[in-house]
């Protein structure tokens, strides 16, 4: 097994350089550079050609690629250009307020998400799997925008139970933040919820109809037994990955969610970044997403390896 | 009815399809198993077996209903009792033995914890006397090393083990009744005789009453009392195992029992016309449209399930007086059919020193000092010659397969040559020329697979008559579609069905028609019959011969069935682990002296016929990989004589001076001969087989527990 | 008698159909895809014809009737600028449908094409390209998307290369993992021992297997790309004013949404009743092809 998850790990290195390249690439790609897009109006060709000879703009893509990347291993993000401040200074505060809100839809979502998913494969066709099934499409599907402006519709301007949007700096205390932020964890936990229960569902069914669950049944086992002992293990073994992967890709669109409700998060943060042409902040926050989800996928493998006696007994290649 | 441990009482099983049509699977069923009977239930597929099986515990698969009747287990009606009323029958007093064991338990508990499951449940033992319990069991049905193989998870166990394992667990309670659903069914012959011995010596020893559910006539010979045949959702004969066999009065059952190849007769057995109907939608008797007995009342009329003279024979039949009348005996040797064989002296394929392997170093592999591994087929030397049908026989795992897909081109040989026309085989397919790969033809054995779903009969046709024909015009190919279709005994209309609107049998005869519209020198048939029914696998073989008489076709036929291979080869070769055993013609192959490989082998075949038993010489052990030193068969040979044998490659020896008949061995000709006669004599002296078979036959446990994906590479 | 053979031969009528027509005759059955099928047909009908019939120029300011609550006259009342929301509501799916609509066939196209060649060939540049697959789906999508269109400008004709290009990358690993499933079928074997072409493999025994995981496929990344479309549009990267379009719409009116929710509620009314068309078409869909569609997120 642990060769397994050596190749595992040889292949996520691998990926991330990969990424590395591409974002770099994409970014240097982008038209107009931090330093027209800095001094705006005011610029001359001199202060143009010293701020570009201070951010070594001047020197040729391959060594800044090299510089960055080098960097980068050693935890320096480079300097933002438009903020004039270290990238790491930057994406600080930031990245724990996104991974507040990310955690806690996830703390929620997820035990949710198998419970109704369960539910919902134990009563295949029957009300509670329509209802749930048919709710799920809708918040897996519906942009999150569109939810958002909904739940803020409801809950804000017509209840007035939650603010609108987060009017908060991005330094304060995590206690301080949590009330401001239910309506965008709320948001966040739908559509998670709706992924994978989705996924539960479909492979709880797959489960159900195997020959070792008619086997349990013909044995006797009392039924509730047959739910957790026999099935739900099983159901949940390929459930891992893709948890791991809708927690990836939710992290990819939080941007959206942030925006909505204004929260000071790194989502935020990359767009700002876009839309200042602020290359190593942008640069900066992609690899540190595409860190996290080549993590997340990581360890959904040794995950599902650890758990799985399939993959856990196998010697291995 | 108290003396009845189950009593099925007039039981009709149904469901509703997404047209909200009717449609029924069990047709008015009555049946009685008495305490400690063991009773064969035996039909095709579709009969609706695995149905009444399932519906005697209570179950039933979803959207299916009972639409009339019951089922009573002892004073219990079993459709009537709620869940946890049922949940205490289960298990405790009947149990199920499930066809596909691999898939039947759970792969996430360990073997031993699912057992120790049953025990709490139904046997009222917790703690360390379960788990003792558990051990015992393990061991009473004989897997070595009980204490390990409850350890150990599903997927570590090979399909014999598992088997053994879903055994004890259906044991745990020491129910009244078991319940065994085709349990030997995708088991190699070897293993599936000492599972029936198990079962058969259990059973003895325990007192419980069994309804064994099989398609195979040979297994359910071996083990029953008596036999239900079932056919079209109703029983249709049921009785003592010794009358179903030697004087059946059905005409389905006759016609059944005369399809099966057997090793007794030689030839081709008779075959069945047409397909069991959708129970309930005769009005008549189910088996009019397709017997030879037909008379106006069987088409009007639907026939009772009545005993004959007051005996406890049943048969559900007009016109019984009639068929009783003929002789089984007499009438069953003169349907097989001998087909007069016109092999050609010169050779189609000539196969030298052919070795083939899977493995393919990879870049870290070539770092590593470990040498390679020996390979999967290796020694194969034989010729083929034109016009003949040369059998390759063995167990799985024993490198059929991989021959024949070499020959097709599908994996390169490592070493040797093969000839054909002058031009070496060993290569794989896209470096053959055009003409090459039109002369060799593959069949594979499920015609599921090898047909796609998503192409009509025509189009499937049309591939082989483009590629290999490409002056053809649409027309030319379209009469040519028919013609094929024709010759496989298949109306031109089907040239617009798709593989999901035909029966197996059909899809099999399209897959030959596809086969011989390249109009091939070589057709290798891969299993072509084992996926098919009885009857209908007698059709195929029929078909077979009578294609090859018309071109003069060399075959080159892979099956795990000795009784098949017997009706229809001319030459055999016994393969083990990928290397040759034995290697004749039929009469020869089939009769002393044999390969000790050849005699296990032999021993283990099941015939239809209740009073013959199986020898079992060699354990059922499974073999990861050929050993890499000496003789292939080593491990599991009866009669090994030690170090020769693990160290030196046995030596080619002919068992007469005329003839090819030859037996690679280390024992001498005259020693195998004199041992096959002792044998005889002790056979006759005491009547008792092999008790205690060995068990672990190296000391190597790694190996001889091998994962089940190395038995069907 | 009778009643048995006109019953045999009704089922051989029935099953002589072809595959396609048992799949429609499947859906047709489902009231959830029949649903789903005609809130697809009315979006695009709406979209093909409403500049013909809305009852307001939707690009009419009018200082007047500035935010102004749903009336007979402005069905969903009027905007911060005084635009009629329901004639804008009605023309903000034009864009977004052409550019997904092409995008989708573009996406399935070249990813499907790809990912069937690359499970037929499984060497070296299968190894190659998923590898690259792998590292462009590791990036956050709405990034990836941002930085081409950035890159790209937003243009219509490069909007919908953009999402065809993107969202094929996920289509190249549905087509791959499909022919994997068919490429060691018995089938494909048949065909590779007759000596047949790669070429014939592909377009006569994969293409028509693969089809099926390819259109349900296809019919599901249609509804990521119209959420990535129009988080875009809603973030400001996408149409550009004063063309109505249903994100942008949102997101300028959430402003006023506490005085005139309606100015909202339209467009997300549009938006939604399209998106779960789609779904649940989607699901019908798969199902009546004996599909099941158990993949969560896009990747």
């Amino acid at each position: 097994m642990s060769t397994l998850i050596g190749r595992r790990l040889i292949l996520a290195v691998v990926t991330l350089f990969i990424v590395s390249l591409i974002v770099f690439m994409g970014v240097e790609a982008l038209p107009g550079d931090t330093a027209t897009a800095y001094l705006g109006q005011s610029a001359t060709p001199e202060s143009l050609a010293s701020l570009r000879e201070e951010f070594g703009l001047n020197a040729p893509v391959h060594q800044r690629y090299l510089d960055w990347l080098g960097g980068v291993v050693k935890g320096d993000l480079g300097e933002s250009m438009s903020k004039r401040k270290p990238v790491a200074d930057l994406i600080g505060n930031r990245f724990r307020n996104t991974l507040v809100l990310a955690t806690a839809a996830a703390l929620i979502g997820i035990p949710l998400a198998i419970v109704l998913g369960v539910i919902a494969g134990l009563t295949r066709d029957k009300w509670p799997d329509v209802f749930v099934s048919t709710t799920s499409i809708m918040g897996m599907t519906l942009p999150g925008f569109v939810t958002a402006t909904i739940l803020i519709y409801f809950f804000a301007i017509r209840l007035e139970w939650f603010p609108a949007i987060t009017l908060v700096p991005s330094d304060v205390p995590v206690l301080e933040l949590l009330p401001n932020i239910v309506l965008p964890i709320i948001t966040l936990t739908l559509i998670m919820v709706a992924h994978i229960l989705r996924l539960v569902r479909t492979n709880m069914i797959d489960v159900l109809t195997s020959d070792y669950i008619q086997m349990a049944k013909l044995k006797g086992v009392p039924y509730w037994s047959m739910v957790f002992k026999h099935a739900l293990p099983n159901a949940m073994l390929p459930t891992i990955n893709v948890v791991a992967l809708t927690l990836a890709w939710l992290l990819g669109g939080v941007a959206i969610i942030e925006t909505v409700f204004n929260y000071p998060g790194i989502g935020q943060l990359m767009i700002t970044g876009i839309t200042d042409r602020d290359f190593a902040l942008v640069q900066g926050i992609a690899i540190i997403l595409a860190v996290i989800y080549i993590a997340l996928n990581l360890i959904a493998d040794v995950l599902s390896m650890i758990l799985n006696p399939k993959l856990r007994t196998a010697r291995g290649h | 009815m108290s003396d009845c441990l189950v009593d099925v009482n007039d039981l009709t099983i149904g469901y509703y399809t997404q047209r909200k049509k009717l449609v029924h699977v069990l047709m008015g069923v009555n049946l009685q198993i008495k305490p400690g009977e063991t009773l064969g239930l035996v039909g095709e597929s579709g009969c609706g077996k695995s149905t009444l099986g399932q519906a005697m515990m209570g179950y039933l698969r979803s959207g299916s209903q009972v639409l009339g009747g019951s089922v009573f287990f002892g004073e219990h009606n079993v459709f009537s009792l709620n869940s946890k009323q049922l949940e205490s029958i289960r298990g405790r007093q009947i149990a199920l033995i499930p066809q596909n064991a691999g898939d039947s338990l759970t792969p996430t508990l360990r073997v031993g914890k699912q057992i120790l499951e049953a025990i709490e449940l139904n046997a009222n033992l917790s703690g360390s006397e379960a788990k003792d319990r558990m051990i015992e069991l393990l061991g009473q049905v004989r897997l070595p090393h009980p204490e390990v193989m409850g350890e150990r998870y599903p997927h570590e166990l090979s399909g014999g083990q598992q088997q053994r394992a879903v055994i004890a667990m259906a044991l745990a309670a020491e129910p009244e009744m078991l319940i065994l659903d085709e349990p030997t069914t995708g088991l190699d012959v070897t293993t599936q005789a000492h599972i029936l011995n198990l079962l058969r010596d259990i059973v003895s020893e325990m007192g419980t009453a069994m309804m064994y559910i099989s398609h195979d006539l040979g297994v359910i010979a071996r083990v029953s009392d008596r036999v239900a045949l079932m056919y079209a959702g109703e029983i249709i004969e049921d009785t003592d195992v010794v009358e179903m066999f030697r004087m059946p009065a059905h005409p389905y059952a006759r016609g059944l029992l005369e399809s099966i190849p057997r090793l007794s007769l030689s030839g081709i057995p008779n075959s069945m016309p047409g397909q069991p109907p959708i129970p309930g939608t005769e009005p008549g008797c189910s088996f009019a449209p397709r017997c030879k007995f037909t008379s106006d009342i069987c088409i009007s009329e639907q026939p009772e399930l009545e005993a004959i003279q007051g005996t406890e024979h049943h048969v559900r039949c007009h016109n019984w007086e009639q068929v009783l009348a003929t002789d089984f005996s007499q009438e069953l040797e003169q349907v097989f059919r001998t087909i007069s064989r016109a092999a050609h002296d010169e050779s189609a394929i000539e196969l030298s020193e052919v070795a083939i392997t899977y493995y393919r170093p990879g870049i870290t592999d070539r770092f590593r000092s470990e040498s390679e591994p020996p390979a999967t087929v290796s020694d194969i030397t034989l010729s083929v010659k034109r016009g003949e049908t040369l059998a390759l026989v063995g167990e799985s795992g024993s490198g059929k397969t991989t021959i024949v897909r070499t020959l097709a081109g599908l994996l390169p040989a490592k070493d040797g040559t093969i000839k054909f026309e002058d031009f070496d085989l060993s290569v794989e397919v896209d470096k053959r020329p055009r003409e090459i790969c039109k002369d060799i033809q593959l069949i594979f054995q499920n015609p599921d697979a090898s047909l796609n779903p998503r192409q009509n009969v025509a189009e499937i046709l049309d591939q082989p008559l483009k590629l290999y024909f490409p002056k053809m015009n649409r027309d030319e190919r379209r009469d040519r579609q028919i013609e094929l279709l024709e010759r496989v005994r298949l109306d031109g209309r089907y040239r617009l069905r798709y593989p999901g609107q035909m029966s197996g049998g059909e899809k099999q005869r399209v897959a030959i028609a596809r086969a011989f519209a390249a109009d091939p020198e070589v057709v290798l048939c891969d299993e072509v019959t084992s996926a098919l029914d009885v009857s209908v696998q007698a059709a195929v073989l029929d078909l077979l011969a009578d294609l090859q008489q018309e071109r003069h076709t060399t075959y080159i036929f892979i099956a795990h069935d000795l009784a098949v291979v017997k009706a229809i080869a001319d030459r055999v070769a016994v393969l083990y682990q990928g290397r040759l055993c034995e290697l004749g013609t039929v009469d020869e192959i089939y009769s002393p002296p044999f390969h000790p490989y050849t005699e296990t082998l032999l021993g283990a075949i099941l015939v239809p016929d209740p009073d013959h038993e199986p020898q079992l010489l060699a354990s059922d052990t499974p073999e990861l990989a050929p050993p890499a030193t000496g003789c292939s068969f080593q491990r599991r040979c009866p009669y090994t004589l030690g170090e020769i044998c693990e160290q030196e490659i046995p030596p080619w020896q002919k068992t007469a001076s005329r003839g090819d008949h030859s037996i690679r061995c280390h024992i001498s000709i005259e020693e195998l001969k004199r041992m096959y006669k002792d044998k005889e004599l002790i056979r006759l002296d005491h009547n008792e087989h092999l008790e205690n078979e060995p068990q672990i036959v190296h000391a190597n446990s790694n190996v001889s527990i091998s994962s089940p994906e190395a038995d069907d590479r | 008698m009778t009643t048995a053979t006109q019953s045999a031969e009704i089922t051989t009528t029935v099953k002589r159909r072809s595959p396609l027509a048992e799949t429609w005759d499947n859906l047709r059955r489902s009231w959830a895809g029949m649903l789903g099928l005609t809130l697809i047909v009315v979006h695009i009908l709406i979209a093909a014809t409403s500049p013909y019939w809305v009852p307001q120029d939707p690009y009419q300011m009018s200082a007047d009737n500035r935010n102004e609550l749903p009336s007979a006259e402005h069905i969903f009342g009027t905007d911060k600028l005084g635009r009629d929301v329901f004639s804008r509501s009605m023309l903000g799916g034009r864009v977004t449908l052409v550019v997904t609509l092409i995008a989708i066939a573009i996406a399935i196209l070249w990813g499907g094409l790809l990912g069937i060649l690359l499970g037929l060939l499984n060497g070296r540049a299968d190894e190659l390209i998923m590898r690259l697959v792998d590292a462009m789906l590791s990036i956050p999508w709405l990034l990836l998307l941002l930085i081409i269109i950035s890159v790209m400008g937003t243009e219509m004709w490069v909007q919908t290369l953009t999402f065809g290009f993107t969202y094929g990358i996920l289509t190249i690993r549905v087509a791959r993992a499909a022919t994997l499933d068919f490429v060691t079928s018995e089938f494909v074997l048949s065909a590779r021992a007759r000596g047949e072409r790669k070429r014939t493999i592909v377009m006569k025994e994969l293409l028509p297997n693969v089809r099926d995981v390819l259109l349900v496929d296809g019919s599901m990344n249609w509804s990521w790309m119209l959420l990535g479309f129009t988080s875009l549009s809603f973030l400001g990267f996408g149409v550009a004013p004063p063309t109505p379009d249903w994100g942008f719409m949102i997101a300028k009116n959430r402003e006023i949404m506490a005085i005139q929710p309606w100015s909202v509620f339209g467009p997300v009314i549009m938006l939604s009743t399209l998106i779960i068309g789609i779904n649940l078409f989607s699901d019908a869909f798969a199902k009546a092809l004996g599909l099941d569609r158990s993949q969560g997120a896009p990747v």
